[in-house]
């Protein structure tokens, strides 16, 4: 027997060849081995796209985000358009009820049956009343308030502090004539998608909200 | 059985998702190898949370229990 023969996990018969079936087998398992090796050493990645920015819409990347990263996971949220709201310095953020039909309208306060009346508000109360949405966003404060939701505040300092990669884009800060000033410094990076999409490719989670 | 008190407790009561993991997740990282972190919680949805946490993450899930409108969780650290 050669050195290299030596060497081989499956020996060559007494004709001096291999059998081709048991070098398959070896290899199956080899390989299943490694696998298990990789999926063993590899850390979950997940990207978000966040557009949206009025704070019922703020919850959904804020929470994948900071769960994520409380996983083990590495998170980088890409922030455009009006989801740029999200990372302002103040953060302003209101719900509309109007052309958003499924958005529950319930009392936070007063009796049991009040509070679990859900009001039915015509459309053109909603548009037509000055200050519809200021009420309805405290309303929806006191909910989330009274059900120990935490906050966007507090899920983005939680993100931040958990390492999530927090990006914005630099189109729609030119687009809409925003200052950076008027951003948290923590930015990670200012990008365009062609920054973003490569990380999005390698990721394993990828989402749009 | 020998029980081993919990060398940390976490009040997360009245606290929605994701909060009491994101709480849990900090609290671990405080601790030591093989500590033990007793978690007081009331949101439903820390049952399955909190399990599928323990699953990702590899520490784990020592008791899961379910009192009177609560819930206490004990976790090993690993």
């Amino acid at each position: 027997m050669n050195a290299i023969a030596e060497k081989l996990p499956i020996k060559p018969n007494k004709n001096g060849s291999l059998d081709l079936s048991q070098m398959e087998d070896w290899f199956d398992q080899r390989f299943e081995e490694k696998m298990e090796e990789r999926e063993a050493n590899h850390t979950p990645s997940m990207t978000i796209i966040s557009t949206k920015g009025t704070l019922d819409m703020a919850y959904p990347p804020f929470i994948l985000a900071s769960t994520a990263a409380a996983l083990g996971w590495d998170v980088e949220v890409f922030f455009t358009f009006y989801g740029l709201s999200l990372l302002k310095k103040d953060l302003d953020l209101e719900i509309s009820p109007l052309g958003n039909p499924a958005m529950p309208m319930k009392m936070p306060f007063g009796p049991e049956w009040l509070r679990k009346t859900d009001i039915n508000i015509p459309n053109v109360v909603m548009a037509g009343v000055p200050g519809f949405e200021k009420m309805a966003t405290g309303l929806m404060k006191k909910t989330m308030e009274n059900k120990g939701v935490a906050t966007i505040g507090e899920l983005r300092s939680m993100c931040l502090e958990a390492e999530v990669k927090l990006v914005a884009c630099q189109m729609t800060v030119d687009l809409f004539e925003m200052s950076r000033d008027d951003f948290i410094p923590e930015i990670d990076d200012w990008i365009g998608a062609a920054s973003f999409l490569p990380k999005a490719q390698q990721a394993d989670v990828s989402l749009f909200v | 059985m020998t029980t081993q008190t919990a060398t940390q407790t976490l009040d997360a009561r009245n606290l929605s998702c994701p909060l009491p993991i994101l709480r849990t997740k900090k609290a671990l990282n405080n601790m030591a190898t093989g500590e033990l972190l007793s978690i007081q919680a009331t949101d439903p949805g820390s049952v399955n949370d909190l399990s599928a946490f323990c699953q990702q993450t590899g520490n784990e899930l020592v008791s899961s229990e379910t009192g009177e409108g609560e819930f206490i969780f004990v976790i090993r650290k690993t």
